[in-house]
């Protein structure tokens, strides 16, 4: 009915938020990789900071606790000299209390540049950026079980240090689906990037009804579906999932879909292992596996931070590499 | 008031009629139809050339948030944004604050909106106390109070056992029973339909089995007590279906349909458009076609408006969170309309769904214009372009999708009892 331009654009298409990984271009991907690739020996520096965001304030708005995520923001932030702001903040429900507008429209009025928002709403980034002034920039650091965009770009990346091209790649996705807001940004982007398949396993319980319509195809076993596969992405099983009525037991989830030295022989020989984490070791993946030599767990936690460097920046204007190198 | 209204092109789907012809109102009453009496003399000549006359629509679902909710709207602004919209019999649901299961309730509603002296309101009791589905209300003195039938709107009954005593004893004294079918387990939490959006959106979903689970277990209740039935807000093809076998059964059930679910399917929500929020939700283009050929072969009888209107600010939050619904009586008419514009239906289809078809199922005289029947009827300009915004939208609620939308067709007039109730 409406033909709206998604929110995370401006008007003339250029990148302002950065809510979603669907509906990107492979060549704004391409980008954001490929100028993350360049941050990453940043780190080993003596002199960790450049001057990209110097005066600019990001307000690290966490309405979900979180420490991993929250941090490498923070320290992605403090590289390009943002000065940064944490905000653990509770919201109530529905209609008590403040609104989750009403606390970033406080927050904006202290002049911030950059929000980076958290919330256990799918759809609460989308609604905080279209209320934003223009010039404020939004990050989605995960909304419900909508997506998780900069964690799929940095599993992308990461995929990208060890495969290059993705046309010739098979990647399975193993575990809860239905939950996961990592798991859809990893499907639009592994789409966008051309990847030749990719497959999605799990209990019927765990994976959204209408999943095909995401371009990717289901296997219920790990056998099969692990079967040719080159990356292997392993997603957390949250306890509380585990009443009885998603999954029996933990036993048996584990033993169908648990990634272990034996089920790891499915794929082929160079199958790489990836987990957004924070893993839970026996429930979805073995300790030997997750600390194994195929294992790049670790890995997807340092390029986080180039990741979100990069995304900043593009954010900031600052994707021409001439003005900051 | 006498009036007559010439040259407009009347549509009566309950008499046949469908062609230009002028109508003569005397008292409350349909007094002639065609040519008039000599000695007929209006006190007001409305020229409705090249413009069509409906009767009165009776809407089968509307909340109008009084009592309880005032802050939202009251009985008078939306009774008030009926009659702009040629509605002149409003059913509502028994949900207010408190709900309706005392006769005091039911005449104060009824009161209320004869002072406001727009449309009339035809409440429906509770089917249960406090509709919680626990215990049965005293349906029969609900009925003597003026309630045109029994719902538990909104709220599941599970327990099926209670469900089927509450419609025996409604069937024992012919009070209609109003249900919204749907299995409160398979609803869940769920805010969209269960399919590429509630993938895409990582929004809780509702499959379309909790609608079907919910009509199938009615329609098996309704044949062994013996209650009529109204199944209202149906959303799924399949449920259309099992409409068209109760219907084959000859069993007294009917069923209805909000106007946006005929209009608009998941895609619409696009990215969290929390102003298509709705129960039951919007689903697939396959749904909207089977909800329509419904209507076109009779399986669903009635287009109704859903209407709940919201203030604004309950629409700004994310899309779980977000009220539910539309504020739809403006919009109810203008929209049906676009169906036959586009020859999805044929007029005496869409007109017979707003008007004869609701006025029978809740027993009303009216929605029919024949000789000697209630003077409720409309005047529509349906090539007047017009464009909802906060100057022509009645309702106090601000909740509609095409808010700020150029819309066509516009009722210009509408007649209550035989008084001009909104002219433009």
């Amino acid at each position: 009915m409406r033909a709206d331009l998604p929110v995370q654009f401006d008007q003339n298409g250029k990148l302002r938020h950065f809510l979603t990984i669907q509906g990107l271009s492979e060549d704004t991907l391409t980008g954001i990789l490929d100028i993350a690739h360049s941050f990453i020996d940043f780190g080993k520096r003596e002199i960790k900071k450049i001057p990209l965001m110097r005066g600019k304030t990001m307000v690290n708005l966490f309405f979900e606790p979180s420490t991993r995520t929250r941090t490498t923001f923070e320290i992605a932030a403090k590289r390009l000299s943002a000065d940064v702001v944490n905000m653990n903040a509770t919201r109530m429900s529905t209609t008590k209390g403040e609104t989750i507008l009403d606390t970033v429209k406080t927050i904006e009025a202290m002049h911030t540049d950059m929000f980076v928002v958290r919330d256990r709403a799918s759809g609460a980034a989308q609604l905080i950026a279209s209320h934003l002034p223009d010039h404020v920039r939004v990050i989605n650091a995960g909304d419900g079980r909508h997506e998780h965009p900069t964690q799929a770009m940095l599993d992308v990346f990461t995929i990208r240090q060890h495969k290059q091209d993705f046309s010739g790649l098979r990647i399975a996705v193993v575990g809860d689906i239905l939950h996961s807001r990592v798991a859809r940004s990893q499907i639009h982007a592994l789409n966008i990037l051309g990847t030749r398949e990719i497959r999605v396993i799990g209990p019927r319980t765990l994976i959204p009804t209408a999943i095909e319509t995401m371009g990717v195809s289901y296997v219920n076993n790990m056998r099969d579906g692990l079967e040719d596969i080159d990356v292997i992405i392993m997603l957390r099983i949250q306890r509380e999932r585990m009443d009885g009525q998603l999954i029996p037991s933990e036993q048996e989830y584990f033993a169908r879909y648990g990634l272990t030295e034996r089920t790891l022989n499915f794929a082929k020989p160079d199958a790489m292992v990836m987990h957004p984490g924070p893993i839970n070791r026996g429930l979805e993946i073995s300790s030997s596996v997750a600390d194994g030599s195929r294992s790049v767990i670790l890995e997807q936690v340092t390029n986080g931070i180039a990741v979100r460097m990069s995304i900043m920046a593009h954010l900031m204007g600052g994707q021409e590499k001439s003005k900051w190198t | 008031m006498d009036i007559s209204i010439h040259d407009g092109h009347l549509v009566d789907p309950a008499n046949g009629v469908n062609q230009v012809i002028d109508i003569h109102i005397s008292e409350n009453r349909i007094k002639t139809i065609g040519a008039r009496h000599h000695d007929f003399k209006p006190e007001r000549v409305i020229d409705a050339k090249g413009h069509y006359i409906f009767p009165g629509i009776v809407d089968l679902c509307a909340r109008l948030r009084e009592p309880g909710e005032e802050h939202k709207a009251t009985i008078l602004s939306e009774t008030c944004a009926a009659a702009s919209a040629g509605i002149t019999s409003l059913v509502c649901p028994p949900d207010t604050l408190p709900v309706i299961e005392t006769p005091g309730m039911v005449h104060m509603i009824r009161d209320r909106a004869s002072a406001a002296g727009f449309s009339d309101i035809y409440p429906l009791g509770a089917l249960t106390a406090r509709l919680k589905g626990k215990r049965l209300t005293d349906m029969a003195t609900l009925q003597d109070a003026g309630c045109v039938g029994v719902s538990n709107a909104l709220e599941p009954v599970e327990n099926s056992l209670l469900m089927r005593r509450a419609m025996q004893y409604a069937s024992t004294y012919d009070i209609p029973v109003f249900l919204a079918s749907w299995d409160p387990w398979l609803q869940g939490n769920g805010v969209v339909h269960e399919g590429f959006i509630s993938t895409r959106l990582g929004l809780p979903a509702i499959p379309e089995a909790a609608e079907t689970v919910g009509v199938a277990r009615d329609i098996a209740l309704v044949e062994t007590s013996g209650a009529s039935a109204h199944i209202y807000l149906v959303s799924c093809a399949r449920s259309v279906s099992r409409l068209r076998e109760a219907r084959q059964c000859n069993l007294p059930i009917t069923g209805s349909v909000a106007v946006h679910n005929l209009l608009c399917t998941e895609s619409d929500i696009g990215e969290f458009n929390t102003f298509f929020k709705v129960i039951p939700p919007l689903r697939t283009i396959q749904d909207q076609e089977g909800l329509i050929q419904g209507l076109a072969n009779g399986d669903i009888s009635a287009i109704c408006s859903d209407h709940q209107p919201h203030s604004l600010d309950s629409k700004l939050a994310p899309f779980s969170e977000a009220a539910t619904g539309i504020a739809g009586l403006d919009t109810l008419l203008t929209l049906a309309w676009s169906l036959v514009k586009n020859n999805r239906l044929n007029v005496e289809t869409v007109i017979a769904a707003l008007t004869v078809n609701p006025a029978q199922i809740v027993g009303l005289e009216c929605g029919n214009l024949a000789v000697g029947r209630p003077a409720d009827l409309l005047v529509f300009d349906d090539k007047m372009n017009w464009t909802l915004d906060d100057t022509t939208m009645m309702s106090k609620g601000r909740n509609s999708p095409w808010f700020g939308h150029e819309l066509a067709g516009k009722v210009v007039l509408t007649i209550k009892d035989g008084k001009i109730v909104w002219e433009i």
